[in-house]
């Protein structure tokens, strides 16, 4: 460590103003407090001294979605060696994982960090570490065989529109990761939706068995089927599903390894239990009044089936608590929560144009999510106005 | 009923006004600033939108269209008057709004002060020529339907300019470039909201 410390510090005087490499004195900022807690001192105003700061909480989070990380690799391994029928050997499947995941990780952060340090440059402001979450959700939530420059292209976007012409981490109005999945998901159908897309490369068909079909429980359950079969044509169990082993985005599969990671979130406090849990009960109250109404079968699919199938989840868990986009307040949250669980569960049974509603209702509630809270305050505040007056009276 | 329905959630989210068809932008993005003012021009909105294309509705269909006047006896059978229906559909919009604004005048002349110009102007809003000139073009069945299209266009227009207000009311602490600050960053933040009302496209009940 000190060795470290010691050969940034030399490095240190060519960044700073009127060095030969001011330019990347932001870049510079954004290793030094990478590796090193800052040494910076607040002189005024009132402290807080604690251990949690932004880069510790959004660690918290990428630890958090490492379950469904891994999972999502082995999975992609998989369904990749049922597809070719392959033999199922697990470190193949994991290499196969590794290779097909890993440039789109590459590809997230080398284009959203290099965007957010050319802005941290320009508008002379730290590098944010809100990105390291933002670029771990990302590759999550893309299918296997997305182009990789799509994905460059959709992190741009985000990054560009979604966050930094707000002024950066915490500003944002919309989640940037379900911004760049929705960016593609309307400019690029072909590659973002589909029966194709979910197994690692079967859009060009290479080498995969006939009869086999990539159709996730998703769009079978749009189709009308209440079995959900995998590619190979053998039933899915409910306890299948929960594990995840079944094609969907690479890391939305598994309901086991989300839960970890919820775990974890709301363990450490940095995941909000009240907005899940509001999401989880808006979810299943309109999967019941749905199963109450039941006019077609995919109405009639139980409504607990809907948490294990699709992204609900992982929308659930990482995408609905986000800190910034979502409500604040505490009543706000409730609403927020239950009313992007009962979109998302509406979206999927009666939009036949999208078969999953998780993304689109949690970026709905976004949009709405200051209004709320504006509403949540005003009663607050008209409350207290109502207590006063009595009081004086 | 269910047809009602049907018109009335199409009409707030699918077909929304501003995100849909981008009508009604200039009130939208000049009064967007606070949500209390929003609201009250958003009300506005939704009562004139109500009331004018049922309005229209009649006289579209007992004066304008193609045989329309037929009520009148045979001579009139083929009488087609729809040269004339912007003149009409605007002469009814204007008194309306000229009866909101003595309304809100009256009941609330804060509101009045605040929206200013806007609330006159709402009479060349296009969010409301257009709501009626889309009941004419959609051909709806009766007048029960174009009233509940009218609200609902209204009660969408609604609530995207008050979502959109109390976004700008949350974005003023935001550290937005100064080129875009204002309604640079509107038109951004109206982009994104369309992205999310992508949603209810294809929505079928």
């Amino acid at each position: 460590m000190k060795f470290i410390r010691k050969q940034v510090d030399k490095i240190k005087p060519n960044f700073e103003k009127g060095g030969k490499l001011y330019f990347l004195h932001s870049f510079f900022d954004a290793v030094e407090t990478f590796l090193f807690v800052p040494n910076k001192v607040t002189q005024k105003g009132a402290h807080i001294r604690d251990a949690v700061d932004m880069k510790r909480t959004m660690i918290i989070v990428v630890m958090a979605m490492i379950p469904a990380f891994l999972f999502g690799v082995y999975n992609t391994g998989y369904q990749h060696a049922l597809a070719t029928g392959a033999a199922l050997d697990f470190w193949s499947m994991i290499g196969y994982g590794l290779i097909k995941i890993l440039p789109i990780f590459i590809v997230v952060y080398v284009v959203g960090l290099g965007i957010e340090i050319i802005f941290a440059q320009i508008r002379k402001h730290e590098v944010n570490e809100g990105f390291f979450v933002s670029g771990f959700l990302i590759p999550l939530i893309m299918p296997v065989d997305v182009p990789l420059w799509m994905v460059a292209v959709a992190t741009a976007f985000a990054v560009i529109f979604g966050k930094e012409v707000f002024g950066g981490s915490g500003m944002n109005i919309l989640n940037p990761a379900l911004t760049a999945r929705a960016f593609l998901f309307f400019a690029y159908p072909a590659f973002m939706s589909g029966d194709k897309v979910w197994i690692g490369g079967m859009l060009k068909g290479e080498g995969i068995i006939d009869g086999f079909s990539g159709a996730t429980p998703m769009a079978q359950a749009a189709e009308g089927s209440t079995q959900f079969v995998n590619g190979a044509g053998n039933a899915l169990s409910n306890w299948d599903m929960f594990l995840g082993i079944m094609p969907g985005s690479i890391g939305e599969t598994s309901t086991l390894a989300i839960l970890l990671g919820a775990v974890l979130l709301i363990a450490t406090g940095v995941g909000s239990l009240r907005i899940m849990i509001s999401v989880l009960a808006g979810g299943a109250l309109m999967g019941i009044i749905l199963n109450l109404f039941a006019i077609n079968p995919y109405m009639e699919l139980p409504w607990w089936n809907h948490f294990i199938i699709g992204g609900f989840a992982f929308g659930m868990v990482f995408m609905a608590t986000d800190p910034v986009t979502a409500s604040q307040t505490a009543k706000g949250k409730i609403i927020y929560g239950v009313l992007i669980g009962m979109l998302a569960i509406l979206f999927r049974v009666l939009n036949p144009a999208f078969p999953e509603g998780m993304m689109l209702a949690i970026l709905l509630m976004n949009v709405f999510a200051p209004l709320i809270d504006y509403y949540v305050v005003q009663g607050n505040i008209n409350k207290r106005m109502k207590r006063f007056k009595h009081a004086k009276a | 009923m269910e047809n009602l329905i049907n018109i009335f959630v199409k009409s707030i989210f699918i077909d929304n006004m501003v995100f849909a068809y981008f009508l009604g932008m200039c009130s939208y993005l000049a009064v967007s600033k606070t949500v209390k003012t929003s609201v009250g021009l958003g009300l506005a909105v939704i009562f004139v939108l109500g009331f004018t294309v049922p309005l229209n509705y009649l006289i579209e269909n007992f004066i304008l269209k193609e045989g329309a006047m037929r009520w009148l006896g045979e001579d009139f059978a083929d009488v087609d008057l729809s040269f004339l229906r912007f003149i009409f559909f605007i002469a009814v919009i204007a008194s309306m709004v000229q009866l909101v604004e003595m309304i809100v005048e009256k009941f609330s002349p804060s509101l009045y002060s605040s929206l200013g110009i806007f609330l006159p102007l709402i009479a060349v809003n296009c969010a409301i020529l257009g709501g009626s000139l889309f009941m004419a073009e959609r051909e709806y069945a009766n007048i029960a339907e174009a009233t509940v299209f009218g609200l609902g266009s209204g009660v969408g227009w609604f609530l995207a300019i008050v979502g959109i207000a109390a976004i700008r009311e949350k974005i003023k602490y935001s550290n937005v470039p100064e080129p875009l600050k204002g309604l640079g960053i509107t038109f951004i933040i109206t982009g994104l909201m369309g992205l999310a009302f992508m949603g209810f496209m294809g929505i079928n009940l």
